[in-house]
């Protein structure tokens, strides 16, 4: 399947769990990727995801909360490839804990890395991507990676609700905002519900270390029994959506929200 | 086209016009074999013929002939895998204060108690699949269901009923264990016959298509294959994850209030 032809992408948070997975779909359907991450260009993990993914890959490190990065990455991004097609706004944190002990150093990071990103990401891509977008068909896609949590509350998980739910209406924002100037750039966010990710895992461990009652493989086992279709996502799952509507066949849709969450929040 | 829904066989409810032609179109292009049901024989023989896709006149409402259906597709095919209960109305519908009770129950009729029986009938099919109950039911709602219309209460109540319709039944699904997703498709003002025709019989055509135009900030309506690619998509396996789940295709037009 070779949807993307001759398209660009770059995916934030592209070494590990969704971003990943988007990465390894995008080449799939023939288009040339830019993972962004924070790790350093000669770092072994780097070096060796860029040898396994082969040629169309490339990387860029970058931190997503960084004005300046940001700036020389869409400067870097014209320069090599002169176009952009698909932005995967992916890169992302949790932050657990009650509202009254949480230092606000923890919501701030979160807001930064889940939110003020996706801003910063919107705001320099959009000159090289508005001029790949009105010379391509379905125009060009930009995808924020909100979550389940960007739509329902979540106990002790209060700064990752925010910072996704503003995702959410960041996305809509920018969607009416682009379609109204003629922009050619389609704007959507991704809800994932669980998905078996570092980052989960992660969090079921620290989890787990504060409550002694349970293990993080038995907090998985209650993830998969408490969603509705019975199991957590792989990432690949979640990458099938993101190149759907990177894909000329959601030349439609814009403003949208995607839930991917195996029944989770219609229960 | 790739052939992503090979040796799948999909039902595909009002398949002789608009959106539920395109999704015959789109997903026998696919791979898969497709039957389609309506009441125009003229215009699905011109799609059969175009597609390979067999037709079966069938009126939705009518509760008497799925069972009917449902065995001559058996007899067809042997399995169901995709469902698109597409098949919808809007003649006869108003405002509150003057709609008719007969066009407020034959809306009714075919837009809620239609899509309940084609999900309904097609789950019990999907559930008795050779290699065990599976499939994908997508059922054809509308924006309105965000946003209901002054001047089409009957169409906006059962836009919203259907998306209940989905929910309820994709988690009657997990419950089970039948492996079946359900979702529903919310498109925005899509450019169908149905849609031509409304804006021809108003006194400015012209006009009236700017308005329908305007409703998106993208300023057009959308195409039905576009529509019908958000439909291949749930449809396949590629959707996998997605149950319960309402997919809004309207170019941004519910994102932002009126008059965005």
């Amino acid at each position: 399947m070779k949807r993307l032809e001759g398209r660009v992408a770059l995916v934030t948070g592209g070494l590990r769990g969704i971003g990943i997975a988007t990465v390894e779909r995008l080449l799939e359907e023939g288009a040339e990727v830019i993972i962004a991450d924070l790790k350093a260009p000669d770092d072994a993990d780097v070096q060796a995801v860029l040898k396994q993914l082969g040629q169309a890959s490339s990387y860029l490190q970058l931190n997503v909360t960084d004005e300046a990065q940001w700036e020389a990455a869409a400067a870097s991004v014209r320069r090599d490839f002169g176009r952009l097609d698909i932005l995967v706004n992916n890169a992302g944190i949790d932050g657990i804990g009650p509202v009254e002990t949480m230092p606000f150093e923890t919501w701030r990071r979160v807001m930064a890395v889940n939110s003020d990103a996706l801003f910063l990401g919107t705001k320099h891509c959009t000159v090289l991507m508005s001029e790949t977008g009105k010379k391509t068909r379905g125009g060009a896609s930009i995808i924020n990676i909100s979550s389940i949590m960007g739509i329902v509350g979540w106990i002790e998980a209060s700064p990752y609700n925010a910072s996704k739910g503003a995702a959410r209406l960041f996305t809509k924002a920018t969607a009416l905002e682009f379609a109204r100037k003629g922009m050619g750039i389609r704007v959507n966010s991704v809800h994932p519900g669980f998905v078996r990710t570092p980052l989960l895992q992660e969090g079921f461990d620290r989890a787990a270390e504060m409550n002694t009652a349970s293990t993080a493989q038995e907090l998985l086992s209650t993830l998969d029994q408490m969603t509705p279709l019975g199991r957590v996502a792989e990432p690949s799952e979640i990458a099938a959506t993101i190149a759907f509507l990177a894909s000329d066949d959601a030349s439609y849709m814009t403003g949208s929200e995607l839930v991917v969450d195996g029944g989770w929040t219609a229960q | 086209m790739s052939k992503r829904l090979e040796g799948k066989v999909a039902l595909i409810t009002g398949g002789t016009s608009g959106i539920g032609a395109a999704a015959v179109r789109r997903l026998a292009s696919e791979g898969a074999k497709v039957a389609f049901t309506g009441s125009n024989a003229e215009a699905a023989a011109a799609l059969c013929a175009e597609t390979g896709a067999s037709f079966h006149p069938h009126r939705v409402q009518n509760a008497d002939a799925w069972p009917v259906l449902m065995e001559e597709l058996h007899k067809l095919y042997g399995r169901l895998d995709i469902a698109f209960a597409n098949a919808g109305m809007e003649a006869g519908d108003s405002n509150i204060e003057e709609i008719d009770v007969n066009n407020w129950n034959n809306i009714i009729a075919v837009n809620q108690t239609g899509v309940m029986l084609t999900v309904q009938h097609a789950m019990r099919a999907m559930k008795k699949n050779p290699e065990g109950s599976g499939g994908s039911i997508i059922v054809n709602s509308s924006m309105n269901a965000n946003r209901a219309m002054g001047n089409f209460l009957a169409y906006s109540v059962t836009k919203t009923a259907v998306c209940a319709i989905v929910k309820s039944s994709a988690i009657h699904c997990a419950l089970t264990g039948t492996k079946i997703r359900v979702n529903a498709v919310l498109p925005g003002v899509v450019e169908t016959a149905m849609i031509t025709n409304l804006i021809n019989q108003q006194e400015d055509p012209v006009a009236t298509r700017k308005a329908y135009e305007s409703m998106s900030p993208m300023r057009r309506m959308a195409k039905v294959e576009e529509i019908a690619g958000l439909v291949a998509f749930l449809a396949s396996d590629e959707a996998a994850f997605i149950s319960g789940a309402e997919y809004v295709i309207d170019g941004a037009t519910t994102a932002g209030t009126m008059g965005v």
